[in-house]
């Protein structure tokens, strides 16, 4: 809305500047300052935290410790430094890291997505009673701290905790959340339950942004309303739902806090489950800082490759259909 | 089917299909809300209760004993970390956000050279996931001796790339060329017209930035993590994993951890239901690039 309106402001803004020149030039410095000043404690935070351990880990992953003062030759450089990447690449509990992750994302990003689309949609359709209520309720576990959403659910599958598990238990169903096979399953619902109402007010204020005309178009085009949110209203705010997608992926591969927690509580989650931990145990555990650093490296890359090729395909996506 | 007349065929459908929304949506909020009531039932029971007894059973109400007991441990270290928290989280949030509005404004109203390339990177920073950051700045810190002090978890955290993205595009929309242009005939220094005006307008979007920032610190876990051993220095999210890890040999601690996760839930809530209409803007605002 804002665009449509700037360039007019831009020309209605330009005649008082043209005026005179003299006060002009001052005025030119002191936006100057002002520009500076209001980013410099910015940019000093973005080289201090984000731009310097970067540049500090990559140099790190390269020059391995044992090597100190002697890297800096061409050639052994370049072998000291595979050496760390090819440590972490061929560690089986690293890759294995990856795929606990991929199969994480092959369980959670669809679920999330449906679970919250569905909601959202039946937000929208104007049937549901209590909505404000609805919504609040749903948002609630946002609010919740990761570690104590993990620390809940951790109690609710702990037997002898568990009001869930007693109750299945009178009715002779034994069963167990935390084991070989269920262990993932109850990861994914933890980030479930702390991320649908999140990602359901997403897609509904998208919703709710939609041209009220398109939808009513569609109803008097006879389109019930189940295919009007399948057929006009998804195909719209397919932006939001590619965003949510790659945010949940992205999320995913920082897996930490909830596996972390489980790993207290059970053998079937390893403390090298995600890359993340593998990170931490090779730091902290391992004292291997080259190990963690190369990983580290490994798992920045593979996130912006990931978001990259997210954001280029959606790109192209909308492109096409534009 | 493509009918505009409604015939008691489709009367009944609606209603149908009226109940069976109502009911999914129930069903979901239901998900969303039984564990947080388990949490508040189990706070009320000592030890013992938690394991044995039903939840629902009011026989025993422990959550005096529970309080007492949470803020005795340890010489009172919950209370501490509750205070290291809100420090954490409040100062870094309220100071984070003017930092990061104030560059998002500058990125919308200033021109200068390379401008849409530095605003690039820090797009590249809002796709960089803080826990990429953490291994990273430990090596940073222990290299300067910030390792397990108060700044090593206090100033990283006030980098919030994705405030200053949001804080753009707010800008651009509360804050009218016109505005500033009249503020810059009456004499008005620039940064007098930003924290006078500008600021002022931009008081919703501030609000918005400022809460997701809270929320994030709060949640934070990684970090505190991997920079801090000195237990008076821990947040809550921190201090009750350990709490945690010791109720596996001592559960004496399982109650403790229940009613320290629920306190520490608290803040959280009453900010979201007090500024309800903020992180909702923020949240349209940042879905529709």
């Amino acid at each position: 809305m804002s665009t449509v309106i700037s360039p007019g402001k831009r020309t209605a803004a330009t005649p008082a500047l043209v005026k005179d020149t003299r006060p002009r030039r001052t005025a030119r410095r002191q936006q100057a300052l002002a520009c500076v000043a209001l980013l410099a404690p910015f940019t000093a935070l973005l080289i201090a935290v984000f731009l310097v351990p970067v540049g500090y880990v990559l140099g790190l992953s390269l020059f391995s410790q044992d090597h100190k003062g002697l890297g800096f030759g061409g050639g052994t450089t370049v072998f000291t430094g595979l050496r760390s990447y090819l440590a972490v690449l061929t560690d089986p509990s690293f890759i294995s890291g990856f795929g606990a992750i991929a199969l994480y994302c092959a369980i959670f990003v669809p679920v999330v997505v449906i679970s919250a689309l569905a909601l959202a949609l039946l937000l929208d359709s104007g049937l549901i009673r209590l909505r404000r209520t609805a919504q609040m309720l749903l948002y609630l576990p946002h609010a919740v701290p990761g570690i104590i959403a993990a620390v809940i659910w951790l109690y609710l599958y702990t037997p002898g905790l568990s009001p869930v598990i007693k109750l299945f238990a009178q009715a002779d169903i034994t069963i167990d959340f935390l084991g070989l096979h269920t262990v993932l399953p109850s990861i994914v619902n933890i980030a479930l339950w702390s991320g649908l109402g999140y990602n359901m007010v997403i897609f509904y204020a998208a919703l709710q942004a939609l041209p009220r005309e398109v939808i009513e178009a569609a109803r008097i085009d006879g389109a019930g309303g189940m295919r009007t949110a399948l057929l006009v209203k998804v195909p719209i705010i397919k932006g939001s739902v590619v965003m949510v997608c790659m945010f949940s992926l992205i999320g995913a591969l920082q897996l930490f806090t909830e596996p972390m927690l489980m790993n207290q509580a059970t053998p079937m989650v390893n403390s090298r489950f995600t890359p993340n931990m593998y990170i931490y145990d090779a730091a902290f555990r391992r004292n291997n800082y080259g190990l963690a650093a190369a990983a580290s490296v490994i798992l920045l890359l593979v996130t912006c490759a990931l978001s990259y090729a997210v954001t280029r395909w959606a790109g192209r996506r909308e492109r096409s259909a534009a | 089917m493509t009918t505009l007349t409604s015939t008691p065929q489709q009367g009944r459908s609606r209603l149908t299909s009226r109940t069976v929304a109502n009911a999914v949506v129930g069903l979901a909020a239901l998900y969303t809300l039984l564990p947080a009531i388990w949490l508040l039932l189990a706070s009320t029971k000592n030890a013992d209760a938690l394991f044995g007894s039903d939840i629902l059973s009011f026989g025993d109400l422990s959550l005096w004993r529970n309080l007492s007991d949470l803020f005795a441990m340890e010489d009172g270290v919950y209370g501490r970390w509750y205070l290291n928290s809100l420090l954490y989280a409040v100062v870094g949030a309220l100071i984070g956000s003017l930092i990061s509005v104030g560059a998002g404004y500058a990125f919308d109203k200033y021109e200068f050279r390379h401008k849409e390339k530095f605003f690039g990177l820090v797009l590249t920073g809002v796709m960089v996931p803080p826990t990429v950051l953490a291994l990273p700045l430990y090596l940073v810190a222990s290299g300067i001796g910030l390792v397990n002090t108060f700044w090593a978890v206090f100033i990283p955290v006030l980098f919030n790339p994705f405030g200053v993205y949001l804080a753009r595009i707010l800008s651009s929309g509360y804050v009218p060329n016109e505005v500033l242009e009249a503020s810059r005939v009456d004499g008005a220094g620039e940064l007098q017209t930003y924290v006078r005006v500008s600021l002022r307008m931009l008081g919703p979007g501030f609000v918005t930035v400022f809460l997701f920032q809270l929320t994030a610190i709060w949640n934070n876990f990684f970090l505190p993590m991997v920079m801090l051993s000195d237990e008076h220095l821990y947040p809550l999210s921190l201090g009750l994993y350990t709490w945690n890890s010791a109720a596996t040999v001592s559960p004496e601690y399982y109650p403790l951890v229940v009613i320290g996760s629920l306190l520490a839930v608290v803040p959280l809530i009453v900010a979201f239901i007090t500024l309800q209409r903020y992180w909702k803007s923020g949240l349209t605002a940042g879905s529709v690039k």
